[in-house]
């Protein structure tokens, strides 16, 4: 899936997170997280944010996570949700989604 | 030969004895009209420093009735390193996100020692970061005053803000434009200190009545602008709660309580600072109602909820420590059996006789559990920290049946975990854990897990809480901590439960 535009999904609010998703602009995949939990559960969030874009086929874009502490299921949501608005997919693939 | 050296000669031991030098001899303000009735007004606070003789290295104490809303410990301070004072020792009965600016202080020399129930925000922060060179003591309300009877903390000068007081140092905190309610932390720091300032905002006629802090423990009295804003005592752990998970929580305290055997005519109760636990005493009146009983006392930490069941005569009697908001410090000043209380009285394990050695339930919060039932309010799970002590592992040794609440997961931070960053309250104090996902009895207490059991309430093994936990949240990543320990937590006989370590960086 390609990153044509900016995009944004998510809150600041606890328990949620913030995803903004931008087209790089020398077509490569570069991701950022900053969370509230990064201590105890950086690399899983990592790995969660990774395997979201694999799954939906990202490979160039910017992606800045600001997570307050979301469970694993909100932050494969407002990835996908980030990534489905930049790429204008208005008819996703939903079976890569799940 | 006078009669004096005939007593000196008869009776050697005597010798010490003087002579009668005139009526004045020992109190020569009282011929001083002025001084007579003024000698305790300082003109100013350096000038009532300078009077104390306070010195580098001495130790400096306060209390924390105003919570956020403190102007003197930020006060006094950033005046004594005005005045070039260092290395003293600071003894609060606790820390608030407000005293922040003791920060400069600390990296500047200006204190050099902490000892407190307990710290928040950028303070508490700064130092699990490693910012003083020695540990601060986390100490509860009652061992506070343990470790002052013991000698091992001396006060030399405490600087008491109290919302009015007459020129003799007569001081209540029921009356005055800053009204905070009861001075239960500052009555001990009154007796137990060498020298006693008050730092007041109004000045009333003698005698002002009623009496909390004594004229016969007051050195010195200044009139400052603002001693401390009372509208910002009920926010943060003292704040009242709409969040339905922890209503929820509330919810179902009570019903452990109803059906915990202790809800009888003429209980006592406590519930501790924290949103699910003091949201509690709202769904008791209707319980209590239902059985027709009432309560003889209620402890604490006084909120505005357990006002309202007192004027509905559902509790007879309120034993206030801390007024947690303005309803509680009003009925201080009006309800005759709303009794102000000293730590010493409410809590002190060597003192002799306590009110949390009477109290039947006790409702408390945590910031971790674990399957142990040990309890940490002091150290965030990311090992800074960020809560308070308090009276947490008083009330929890005495009452007879103490209830944790708190939700499973704070956003994604397990609050029931294998094993807590610090132990604050041993799990042998604990009986009960309330979460929003179901309820933990203590093995130790399978009496209180029948009787809940035989009620239908949803009870679980806290490993299954653990469990359930996890599944949702995965499992966290082991904090890394340097060896450097940062901060020591008494238990409230003093000594050492656990340490806190400095964070890695």
């Amino acid at each position: 899936m390609q990153i044509l535009k900016q995009a944004i999904a998510g809150t600041l609010e606890s328990s949620d997170l913030m995803v903004k998703v931008a087209p790089s602009a020398d077509d490569a995949l570069e991701v950022i997280v900053h969370s509230e939990v990064i201590k105890q559960f950086g690399a899983q969030i990592r790995k969660v944010v990774d395997d979201t874009l694999r799954q939906l086929d990202v490979r160039a874009g910017s992606i800045v996570i600001e997570d307050k502490g979301a469970l694993d299921c909100v932050i494969r949501a407002r990835v996908q949700t980030a990534v489905l608005r930049a790429a204008d997919a208005s008819q996703p693939n939903w079976e890569k989604l799940s | 030969m006078n009669a004096l050296e005939q007593l000196h000669g008869q009776f050697p031991d005597l010798a010490h004895l003087r002579p009668f030098a005139g009526a004045h001899a020992a109190s020569p303000h009282l011929a001083d009209p002025e001084r007579k009735a003024h000698r305790k007004l300082a003109a100013s606070l350096e000038d009532a420093i300078a009077k104390t003789g306070l010195k580098n290295g001495m130790t400096i104490s306060f209390h924390h009735a105003f919570r956020e809303g403190d102007k003197v410990i930020n006060l006094v301070v950033d005046t004594l390193a005005r005045l070039g004072l260092r290395d003293l020792t600071l003894a609060t009965s606790s820390l608030l996100n407000v005293n922040a600016p003791l920060i400069e202080h600390i990296k500047n020399g200006v204190i050099t020692q902490i000892y407190t129930s307990g710290m928040r925000g950028k303070l508490a922060e700064a130092i699990s970061n490693g910012l003083m060179e020695r540990p601060v003591q986390i100490h509860s309300h009652g061992g506070r005053v343990h470790l002052l009877q013991s000698g091992e903390l001396n006060i030399d000068v405490a600087f008491l803000g109290v919302p009015c007081c007459d020129e003799f140092g007569n001081a209540n905190g029921a009356h005055g434009k800053s009204r905070c309610g009861s001075l239960g932390y500052a009555k001990v720091d009154a007796q137990f200190a060498r020298q006693v300032v008050l730092l007041t905002d109004e000045i009333v006629g003698f005698p002002n009545v009623p009496v909390s802090i004594s004229q016969d423990r007051v050195d010195y009295i200044v009139k400052i602008d603002e001693v401390g804003d009372p509208s910002r005592i009920s926010v943060g752990a003292a704040r009242v709660t709409s969040n339905p998970r922890e209503l929820m929580i509330a919810r179902f305290a009570c019903d452990v309580i109803e059906h915990s055997g202790y809800f009888n005519q003429g209980f006592s109760l406590q519930t501790g600072s924290g949103a699910a636990s003091t949201a509690a005493t709202r769904f008791l009146e209707h319980r209590m109602l239902k059985k027709g009983i009432t309560a003889s006392y209620a402890l604490g930490g006084i909120t505005g909820s357990i006002v309202d069941l007192h004027k509905k005569g559902l509790i007879e009697t309120l034993i206030d420590t801390q007024s947690f908001d303005t309803v509680a410090a009003e009925s201080l000043a009006e309800s005759p059996r709303h009794l102000e209380v000293s730590t010493n009285e409410y809590a002190n394990p060597s003192s002799k006789g306590t009110y949390c050695d009477r109290v039947d339930v006790v409702i408390l919060s945590a910031l971790e559990i674990d399957c142990d039932f040990n309890v940490n309010v002091i150290t965030g799970s990311d090992g800074v920290m960020r809560g308070a002590s308090g009276g947490h592992c008083d009330v929890a040794a005495a009452s007879n049946l103490t209830i944790v609440v708190a939700p499973l997961i704070r956003s994604r931070i397990p609050t029931v975990v294998r094993r807590v960053t610090t132990i604050v309250t041993p799990g042998e104090s604990i009986d009960v854990l309330v979460t929003d996902h179901g309820i933990a009895v203590n093995p130790a207490r399978p009496e209180v897990a029948e009787r809940l059991r035989a009620a239908g309430l949803p009870l679980m093994d806290i490993d299954a809480l653990y469990q359930r936990a996890v599944s949702l949240t995965g499992e966290p990543q082991p904090i890394a901590f340097t060896d450097k320990i940062v901060g020591v937590i008494r238990y409230r006989d003093g000594s050492v439960i656990d340490v806190v370590r400095q964070v890695q960086p």
